[in-house]
């Protein structure tokens, strides 16, 4: 007797399931039912129809000749408004009833919409069939679209309206793109491939609200008060399986509809499969797994034995023509290693993770030709222990008997780019080294490979290493850490002219070795990072040492201090007072007068310190940073105001000073002091910046130290009146700012680069001005009270998570 | 047999962070990678009993705020030249939320 099976959705699942049947001509009479007005199509590719690269009939995989010369029997545009599993009948909302032997869901997956104030609004759409597509393609260069969601989806959708000429935004709420595949590092690199397409991503960003006019959509609105434009907003955020037909019909779902290695459901009558089964815990969203279930369920229709198996899954992708992959785990561990390669000139990333000289997991991104072989070396878990040195190169460097990081360099042919700046190959290097430029600097000078942004340096080297043998020794250079051979220097240098204004951008472009590198270089590159773009970057108190972190000192038995900010010195008795009461109120043990002319209260415990804070700035008090690779104090004397032999306002200078340059970060502290003569009772001598007044202005001199070194400070300029020293004092902090090495003070930074250079700097008008005014952009994000901010915003980070002590006694 | 309790949402402890948990035998400090794993381990370096707390968190290593001892979070032992063992709890993350192995904690009370 012919069996007659009813399947509900034409997916790709559900088209890969008739054509095996039809193929193997069984007796069977199909009916297929789908909600969209058509048939089977490839669905993935929807990109390239809205990118303009394919048209619908190019995707279309079943067409009305497939279904009539296979006898099935379509209903498209037709919807199931009831099963009845013991009539063994389903109802279409045409009002036919249907007799079935089998059932076969193929319902898919409905897109996620977030219920954001207006998401119902008129051009507020989904990406999920060819009607959002088509609605995509209604928009033309005039247009504004923005894509939440940077995952795999609201790429394509956001580069191929980008390709149209639309204006796109992406909106993510992750720290970086497709997280789910793709650590930071690729992330980056896919965040710059699709900047220079023209579209605007948002990372880190919460959408709080769609606005619109006249029930159509106007705007996105995130939580921080920006307003993006649109004329159609796209929701790209996630799917989730379609069962609300299996459940009413009384079928066991779970996150999507329950199946068995068979495909089979609750019910034996009736299958599923694609996007809307749920099997052994997982929910399915590639293509490769739903073939394997088309496969097995047509099987099982057919009386065959067969077993759906999951297995280990790769992801292999174009997003808008840059190559990604990614396979396996790739979270760092204990145990675990990771060999990171990164090709800046090509935009080449490639991490390997490790675990007992297995490859577990591989992210690779623009180069994945070597993909498969270790994909393949994921699922056969391959030792690898003989062949780690030139594993990340990939299969071609394998095989050979030495394992000598140097041989994937000698591997290289003569017309592999070395650098890329310059255009220069391997094999002009090997020449300039046989004509007998036998070191770096001559390699340099000859070819001027490594001559421009320096990143190549160590590949010229392995070239020369490689060249020479035991002639050539690759010569250490104090790099920041371990994570990367580059000096701060080179970084410094690089920060600049490659606009790498994110992290992972340095990272990627200075070719870092760790995949989020270490308590060393972080602060570096944090500090690096928000001196040259006060704007663009957001400080990472993560990449904070912790005082920085919590605003205050720890001390080595975990509390910490707190010490106000007293500006050039100057207290008043109502202050005072606000201290003596903070001192009683949280049991301070010692309060301690600084040598910066202050008060430090000692002893504080971490999870008082926002109480603390919030009392002494209702006292009017702020944060004094006594922390912070910052400026610090101001210190003066009373000069004029009191001193019979003051020559100009010290207090008042040193107040005027405190107030421009507080909140500032430097390289490291910053310490000041205005003396009102030269008997130099404030010790201005001995500090980073000292101010010397005499009769005929100020007498500006920068170096000092008194700490592990002792020095004394030397004459940087004078300025005849108080407007142009508060300016030389502006710029050359700014100057220190944008070229000292982190951690080095003023004096360590002068030694390097010569007192007559900084003169020369802060002495040019022009120049003096350009930098007195680029402090002054940064210090319009910084110059403001952390403590204050903590204290409103972060309050409840200085408590503990959780209190066990309860439960544990249980 | 482990009983885990519930302590709180991941996302109360920044990535490549801390935060503490308070027990009866002294702190607990719970970590969260860049990867989004948690880990926990007792809140004093076994050098100097640094708060691990709030130190700089990277890859799965946190580096003591005091003299720089290194870390492991998976272990809790000591890396690089240094030696030394912290105490290390289960801890895992699902659904958003981070769970503590309440059975390890009292164990730990106990001894």
């Amino acid at each position: 007797m012919t069996q007659k099976l009813i399947v509900i959705g034409a997916g790709m699942a559900t088209g890969r399931v008739l054509e095996h049947l039809t193929d193997a001509n069984v007796d069977i009479e199909i009916t297929l039912i789908n909600a969209e007005p058509r048939g089977n199509y490839n669905r993935i590719m929807l990109s390239p129809v809205l990118s303009g690269d394919k048209t619908y009939t190019e995707i279309v995989t079943h067409d009305d000749a497939w279904y009539a010369e296979r006898n099935v029997t379509c209903r498209f545009g037709q919807k199931i408004t009831a099963i009845d599993r013991t009539a063994k009948t389903v109802t279409t909302d045409a009002g036919d009833t249907l007799d079935y032997d089998k059932l076969l869901f193929g319902t898919g997956s409905n897109p996620f919409m977030i219920p954001l104030p207006g998401h119902d609004l008129e051009g507020v759409i989904a990406y999920r069939d060819l009607d959002d597509t088509n609605r995509m393609m209604d928009m033309t260069g005039g247009n504004k679209v923005v894509v939440i969601g940077g995952g795999l989806l609201g790429l394509e959708a956001a580069a191929g309206m980008a390709a149209r000429g639309v204006d796109v935004s992406v909106v993510h709420i992750m720290g970086h793109l497709m997280e789910r595949q793709l650590d930071e590092a690729a992330g980056y690199l896919l965040r710059k491939a699709l900047v220079k397409k023209g579209i605007t991503v948002h990372c880190q960003a919460n959408s709080k609200e769609i606005l619109g006019e006249d029930g159509h959509v106007k705007a996105l609105l995130l939580d921080d008060g920006t307003e993006l434009p649109c004329d159609l907003l796209v929701m790209a955020v996630g799917i989730r399986p379609n069962v609300k037909l299996a459940q009413d019909a009384g079928i066991a779902v779970g996150k999507g509809i329950h199946v068995d290695d068979q495909m089979l459901t609750s019910d034996a009558d009736v299958l599923a499969v694609g996007e809307c089964v749920e099997h052994n815990g997982a929910i399915f969203g590639l293509v490769a797994p739903l073939y394997d279930q088309a496969k097995v369920a047509a099987a099982t229709l057919m009386n065959e034995p067969a077993t759906f198996v999951q297995k280990e899954l790769s992801t292999k992708l174009k997003v808008t023509g840059c190559d990604l992959f990614s396979a396996g785990d790739f979270a760092d561990g204990e145990g675990r290693e990771d060999i990171v390669f990164r090709d800046p000139a090509r935009g080449v990333y490639r991490r390997l993770v490790l675990e007992n000289n297995v490859v577990i997991g591989a992210v690779m991104y623009g180069d994945t030709a070597d993909s498969n072989w270790f994909f393949g070396m994921i699922r056969e878990k391959t030792d690898i222990s003989d062949m780690r040195e030139t594993l990340i190169f990939g299969p071609a460097y394998q095989g050979g008997s030495t394992a000598d990081p140097l041989s994937a360099v000698a591997a290289l042919p003569r017309d592999a780019e070395i650098c890329g700046c310059n255009g220069i190959c391997k094999g002009q290097i090997e020449d300039a080294i046989t004509a007998g430029a036998t070191d770096l600097e001559a390699v340099r000078a000859v070819t001027k490979a490594s001559g421009s942004c320096g990143t190549c340096t160590g590949l010229v080297e392995q070239v020369l290493a490689v060249t020479l043998g035991d002639e050539f020794v690759i010569p250490a250079a104090a790099s920041i850490c371990g994570c990367t051979d580059m000096t701060h220097e080179d970084v410094r240098r690089m920060i600049k002219s490659q606009e790498l204004k994110t992290m992972p951008a340095v990272w990627q472009e200075c070719g870092w070795k760790t995949s989020c590198g270490c308590h060393v270089c972080r602060p570096a590159l944090n500090f690096y990072l928000l001196a040259d773009w006060p704007l663009e970057y957001r400080d990472d108190p993560q990449s904070r040492f912790i005082n920085e972190r919590k605003h205050a000192n720890i001390q080595k038995d975990g509390t910490f201090s707190v010490v106000p900010r007293m500006w050039g010195g100057i207290t008043t008795p109502d202050e005072l007072r606000a201290i003596a009461d903070a001192a009683d109120k949280y049991m301070v043990p010692t309060v301690k007068v600084t040598g910066g002319q202050r008060i430090d209260l000692l002893g504080v415990k971490g999870e008082d310190l926002p109480a603390i804070w919030s009392d002494l700035n209702k006292a009017g008090m702020v944060s004094g940073h006594a922390y912070s690779k910052g400026l610090r104090t101001v210190k003066t004397c009373v000069g004029t105001d009191h001193c019979r032999f003051g020559t100009q306002d010290s207090t008042g200078l040193g107040i005027k000073l405190e107030k421009t340059l507080w909140g500032s970060w430097t390289p490291h502290k910053l310490k000041l002091a205005v003396s009102g003569c030269p008997r130099n009772c404030a010790e201005a001598t001995c500090k980073d910046i000292g101010i010397i007044c005499v009769d005929s202005g100020y007498q500006i001199s920068i170096g000092g130290a008194a700490g592990m070194d002792l020095r004394e400070t030397k004459l940087l300029t004078q300025a005849p009146t108080e407007d142009e020293a508060m300016e030389v004092i502006k710029a050359v902090t700014q100057l220190y700012r944008e070229n000292a090495k982190y951690l080095d003070r003023i004096y360590k930074w002068m030694a390097k680069v010569g007192l007559d250079w900084i003169t020369e700097q802060v002495e040019d008008l022009e120049n003096r001005a350009a930098l007195a005014a680029r402090f002054e952009l940064s210090q319009s994000v910084y110059r403001k009270d952390p403590w204050a901010e903590h204290v409103t915003e972060k309050a409840q980070t200085y408590q503990p998570l959780a209190d066990l002590t309860l439960e544990a006694a249980e | 047999m482990s009983a885990w309790i519930d302590i709180a949402a991941l996302e109360d402890v920044p990535k490549r962070g801390a935060r503490l948990v308070k027990t009866e035998m002294g702190c607990v400090a719970i970590f969260r990678t860049v990867e989004d794993e948690v880990f926990a381990l007792d809140n004093a370096c076994p050098h100097k009993n640094g708060p691990l707390s709030e130190g700089i968190v990277h890859g799965k290593a946190v580096t003591c705020p005091l003299h720089n001892w290194v870390i492991s979070l998976e272990t809790g032992t000591v890396q690089g030249m240094d030696e030394g063992q912290v105490a290390a709890y289960p801890a895992r993350v699902a659904e958003g939320r981070i769970l503590l192995d309440a059975t390890l904690l009292s164990e730990r009370a106990v001894a």
